[in-house]
Parts: structure tokens; C-alpha cells; sequence
């Protein structure tokens, strides 16, 4: 292999400028966890809150959770990324239209975050969908039995329980979030994924960008794998499931 | 007096009628026990009680409250009706304290501390003070099913439903939870019991209701139920349930 390897690119100075192409993937990992701590929460309360309603007594309410999961889960990431940059604000009312595509501030960061968040919500509701389904039926009766409004009982009840039951699922879509955010490089968000090519292009030492770039969102993936860990664990509930760890 | 009647109740899922016009009532301190063949309805039954199962004809009424009137304060009412489930149904992630005391915090208004102490005096009646901080998973199914009994009790019921209440439990466990339940009973509480322990309805029951696909087909003092039921039918399973 005809390679020139140089690791001590990172260090060095962009061509025009006096960052260093260090500073430029330290910026970039910035908004890859900016976009996705941001999206997760987006995720966490509208995964739970639509998932719930998927179970509610109210044909309408399940209809309609079921039509916002259906809708977000069968479009690429991709596709949806770009529909939230090109295509919704072409269908908001003219001023507000106007004021998204000029004067919105982080534009893109927030897209992103939406797009990222509401994505990945979808999969949340269905995995809630299934946790609140597992428990017996005779639990929420107890609840109810015992004076409990249907909101009391989702929330002392149902919701603590599928809330571990979904943890496991749960880690899988926290680590998915931090390599999904890649895609916001797409329209024009300056995170990680954005900055490795900018990178690779500047400097032509590809091979050590894309492996740096690797090992961050690695990191990000790992870290988030071992926070639900400890939070699984935390949570566990003497003498019922018994986890491996 | 009439604490609970059941006034000609039908109950249907879907096409299949799971309770067919039911009429029976309930007094004030009386013991009434429900038995009857697998299918037949007993449990559909005590479960319209606090209407955790809504019923399409008829009519339910729990200490003069309408509990099919649309304007009923379920929640209300439900808290009024305290109700033991044949699989325990303690919420898991919970310490055994806090399953009998979030009830009379969250519905009753009563003060954490004070529920609290009110929870450990009930665990001490049922036997349990000792396993107050385990949760639940960590007990047996006769410990489980005292602690349900306890948590229905924390909210100082009128009245209480149990459904099959020993029908999940190892036959070792059975008569701990039978205990407290006699004990409930000679303390004047007004009991609606599904069962198939005929030694409790004999010690306690004043009453026994047979029921037969959907239908009530026996609603007799104890001894006579017991002495000589009319219908063939329950003949029947007394003799199979009496002799093994």
C-alpha cells in the first residue's frame, strides 16, 4: 500500500486558518452529542407518551399512536431528514415559512434534533407498546381496585415496571441515537460525521480521520451501553427479573 | 341491610353471555361465598362488583351508590371496595410497606407517615412485620397474598371482593391465608368470597351462591346448601369437590 501516514495531522493547522483539524472533530463530536442528548429526550417523552396511548381504553387514542409510529418507522432516517430541511417549511404559513428558512437560529441543529428525536420516538412507543403489554392484566385491575384514576394507575403502576422491562431495547435505541446523528451531516449540521469528510478532503489523510472518527462514536456507543447498564441495574427489583449482571 | 345487590345482570364478551340475568345481594357483615365449575362466571361476576368489568344489563348498587350510573365516581367507589386477586397482583417494584401504604397516600390523602405506621400495624396483624422492607418477589404466595389482603385493608374498606384468593398458592399456603381471612369474617367485615374451599364456607359463609354457565343456580343459607342442594347440578360438584 502506497500510503503516507501522518497521525500528526490531527495536530496540525488547516490549509487557511489557524484551527487545527483536531479542533475541528473536537467541534464536531460537540454537535454529534449535542444532537443526539437533545434527540433523546425528545425521544424518552414522546416514546413513552405514545407508547402509553397505544395501550389507552380509547380505540382513537391507539389509532393514533399507531399512525404516528407507522409514519415515522417506515421512512428512511435519511428521507426524513431531508423532508424536515426542504419540505416542512414549504408547508408552514408564509411568514413563519419565511422566518424558518432566514432568520431560525441553528436551523440545522434543531431539524436535526426533531428529526433525530421524533425518529427514534416511534421505536421507543413500540417497545413501551410491548412493555406495558407484558405485564399482566390483573395489575392494572389492582391499581384500579384499589381507587386509582387510569393516570394514577399508569403512573404508579404500569409505567415503573414496563420502564425496566424496556431497558434492554432501550440501551440499543440510546447507542443507535449517537450513529444515527451521522446523518445530520447530510444536511449540513457540523457534527462529527460532517467534519471527518471536511477533514478528509483538506488534508487527504483519510484513513486516520475516518479511524479517529471511529473510535469516537465507538466511545459515545460504549459509554451509552454502560450508563443504561448502571441505570438497569440501579432499577433492578429484588426477586423479580433477575438480570445476568 | 343490602351493602351490595346485583339486580338481573347480564354480561356478554362478544357473542359469548358470561353472566346471565344474576340476581343476589349482600348484606351488611354477611359472609357469602361464590363457587361454582371453572367458566362459570363467578369471577366475571365479583369483578362487576367495582365494576372492573363493565356489564351490559342489570344493574349493581354498593352501599346505595349506582355502580353503572355513568355520573359514579369509580375511583371513588373502587376505593371503598376492597379486592384480593387470585395472583396476588402487588405491584413488584415496591417494598412490601409501600404497597400497602400508596393507596391511603394517593387516594386517601393520608400523610406518608402516618400511612406508613397504619401499614405496619395491618402487616402485623396478617403476620408479617418482619418482611416489611423485602419486596415483593422475595416472599411466598401465602406471604404475597396476606400483604394483598393487608393492602386492601389500609383503605378501610366497606366491603371486600376476593377472587379465588387461594387458587394460586402451594396447598402448604393455603390455610395462612384462610386464617386471616376467618378472622376478617368473625370481625363482622361484609365478604364476597370466590372459592373452592368449602371448609372455609362452611366455617364462616352464611351464605353460598352456586353458579353454572353464567347463570346463578343456588342461593342458599349455607347449611342448607351444604345439608341438601336442589339442584342436581351442584349436587354434583360438591360430590367432586367434597371427596378428593
Amino acid at each position: 500500500m502506497n500510503y503516507h501516514w501522518n497521525w500528526g495531522i490531527f495536530f496540525e493547522q488547516i490549509k487557511g486558518g489557524d484551527e487545527t483539524y483536531l479542533d475541528w472533530l473536537i467541534t464536531g463530536f460537540g454537535w454529534t452529542v449535542s444532537v443526539s442528548l437533545s434527540a433523546w429526550v425528545i425521544a424518552l417523552l414522546l416514546g413513552f407518551l405514545v407508547g402509553t396511548i397505544r395501550t389507552a381504553p380509547s380505540p382513537w387514542l391507539v389509532r393514533l399512536g399507531t399512525a404516528y409510529v407507522e409514519l415515522f418507522r417506515n421512512v428512511p432516517l435519511l428521507v426524513q431528514m431531508f423532508l424536515w430541511f426542504f419540505v416542512v417549511p414549504e408547508l408552514l404559513p408564509r411568514d413563519l415559512a419565511l422566518w424558518v428558512k432566514q432568520d431560525m437560529p441553528a436551523k440545522e441543529f434543531i431539524t436535526a434534533t426533531v428529526c433525530l428525536g421524533l425518529f427514534t420516538s416511534a421505536r421507543i412507543a413500540e417497545q413501551v407498546r410491548a412493555g406495558i403489554g407484558s405485564l399482566p392484566r390483573g395489575q392494572s385491575m389492582a391499581g384500579l381496585a384499589m381507587g386509582f384514576t387510569l393516570a394514577q394507575t399508569y403512573r404508579y403502576v404500569i409505567l415503573p415496571m414496563a420502564f425496566r422491562i424496556v431497558i434492554p431495547p432501550l440501551t440499543s435505541e440510546f447507542m443507535n441515537i449517537f450513529k444515527n446523528s451521522s446523518v445530520a451531516f447530510a444536511i449540513g449540521v457540523l457534527e462529527l460525521t460532517f467534519q471527518a469528510r471536511q477533514m478528509q478532503e483538506d488534508s487527504e489523510q483519510g484513513i486516520e480521520t475516518y479511524l479517529a472518527v471511529t473510535v469516537l462514536y465507538f466511545a459515545c456507543a460504549f459509554i451509552a451501553n454502560r450508563v443504561m447498564a448502571f441505570i438497569e441495574k440501579r432499577t433492578q427489583v429484588p426477586g423479580y427479573i433477575t438480570s445476568a449482571k | 341491610m343490602a351493602m351490595i345487590e346485583i339486580k338481573s345482570i347480564s354480561k356478554w364478551f362478544g357473542q359469548f353471555q358470561a353472566l346471565k340475568e344474576c340476581t343476589t345481594q349482600v348484606d351488611k357483615g354477611e359472609v357469602v361465598v361464590v363457587c361454582g365449575p371453572s367458566g362459570s362466571g363467578k369471577s366475571t361476576l365479583i369483578k362487576c362488583v367495582n365494576a372492573l368489568e363493565p356489564i351490559q344489563q342489570g344493574e349493581i348498587i354498593v352501599d346505595g351508590i349506582r355502580v353503572n350510573d355513568p355520573k359514579t365516581d369509580l375511583p371513588k367507589l373502587r376505593s371503598l371496595v376492597g379486592m384480593v386477586f387470585q395472583h396476588f397482583e402487588l405491584f413488584p417494584h415496591m417494598t412490601v410497606l409501600d404497597n400497602v401504604s400508596l393507596g391511603q397516600v394517593k387516594v386517601l390523602g393520608r400523610k406518608p407517615d402516618e400511612a406508613a405506621e397504619n401499614s405496619k400495624k395491618l402487616l402485623h396483624r396478617v403476620g408479617l412485620s418482619h418482611h416489611a422492607h423485602k419486596h415483593p418477589g422475595q416472599l411466598s404466595g401465602g406471604q404475597q397474598q396476606r400483604v394483598a389482603i393487608a393492602r386492601a385493608l389500609a383503605m378501610n374498606p366497606i366491603c371486600m371482593l376476593f377472587d379465588e384468593p387461594t387458587s394460586a398458592l402451594d396447598p402448604e399456603m393455603i390455610n395462612e391465608v384462610l386464617d386471616v381471612m376467618v378472622e376478617l369474617a368473625q370481625e363482622g367485615m361484609t365478604m364476597m368470597v370466590v372459592t373452592h374451599e368449602m371448609g372455609f364456607a362452611k366455617k364462616v359463609a352464611h351464605r353460598v351462591i352456586f353458579m353454572d354457565a353464567g347463570a346463578i343456580v343456588e342461593d342458599d343459607k349455607k347449611e342448607e346448601f351444604f345439608g341438601s342442594p336442589r339442584s342436581e347440578r351442584a349436587q354434583q360438584f360438591l360430590s367432586k369437590i367434597l371427596h378428593h
